[in-house]
């Protein structure tokens, strides 16, 4: 796929484009453009007083360029989902956003130790968290699922030991 | 119904200065985040037992307009303090999650479309 950064050996690919984005996703990753606006934060381990901020800044940005409602709520709850996955999963990590007058690209890259099987970790339900980050509330096994769900396309790249990006498109024309 | 309803619960309000005459169209019950991020599409009172920032930082994300923490728990004050800055109101019930509810939907509030 285009946008792949080349692949480690055993690096593993899940990519999810819904349908009818094939192309623009394509064409995305094909020319990127230069980004109207980049914003980027970092998510530092276990640091759940902070965690959620990034994509709360996110979200007021796209609020004052004017996005409506219905695509602020998705990109808020796929980069929420995403920067709690960082914060709960990995040893700390970073995100990054451009926004396109069509369309937001949002990266996570996290410093490891990776995700061992892709497929099984996007099956609802499914969970590795630990005591204390279940105790907050998170840790349902949605999280993965619920950024499918958000966004036009999904690609995440990882390895067991690796680490680990996750990358997502979500276009601003169209109907929610 | 408004959120100044959430007194059938017998509840605390925990953020007097907030808003209590804001309209609630409907409302969601759960202690799971990722559930609540899934199900909360429109404006929407929350009742949970999770009492931690993180439930208020939601607010940030989705359109909460009010939040009852229910089975007696209670925040930190540093956490009431979160949602003093966001105007979000914040009550605290000793009633049971399903007692609270039953109560709310009998009284006509409607549970979120999800």
């Amino acid at each position: 796929m285009p946008g792949c950064e080349a692949a480690k050996s055993e690096m593993a690919e899940f990519w999810h484009i819904h349908e009818g984005f094939e192309e623009a996703v394509k064409k995305h990753f094909a020319e990127p453009p230069e980004a109207d606006v980049s914003l980027d934060s970092l998510i530092p381990e276990k640091d759940f007083n902070s965690a959620g901020k990034g994509s709360a800044d996110v979200k007021n940005l796209l609020k004052r360029l004017g996005v409506n409602p219905e695509i602020l709520r998705r990109v808020a709850v796929a980069a929420y989902e995403a920067e709690i996955n960082v914060a709960a999963h990995s040893s700390g990590g970073a995100m990054l956003s451009h926004v396109y007058p069509d369309l937001i690209h949002m990266i996570f890259q996290d410093n490891g130790p990776g995700i061992g099987n892709i497929e099984q970790a996007m099956v609802p339900g499914y969970s590795t968290a630990d005591d204390m980050v279940r105790e907050m509330g998170f840790g349902a096994g949605l999280g993965l699922p619920n950024i499918k769900k958000n966004t036009d396309a999904l690609h995440i790249s990882s390895a067991a030991g690796d680490t680990t990006t996750l990358e997502f498109l979500i276009f601003f024309r169209q109907d929610g | 119904m408004t959120i100044l309803n959430a007194h059938l619960l017998d509840a605390e309000v925990l953020t007097p200065e907030a808003d209590l005459d804001v309209e609630v169209p409907c409302a969601f019950s759960s202690d799971l985040i990722s559930d609540i991020l899934m199900c909360t599409k429109e404006p929407t009172l929350l009742l949970t037992g999770l009492t931690n920032n993180q439930v208020i930082r939601l607010s940030d994300m989705i359109d909460i307009v009010g939040i009852v923490f229910v089975r007696g728990k209670r925040p930190l004050d540093e956490v009431i303090e979160m949602a003093r800055e966001r105007s979000l109101p914040l009550f605290c019930s000793n009633l049971t999650m399903y007692r609270s509810s039953g109560l709310l939907f009998n009284a006509g509030l409607r549970s979120c479309k999800i």
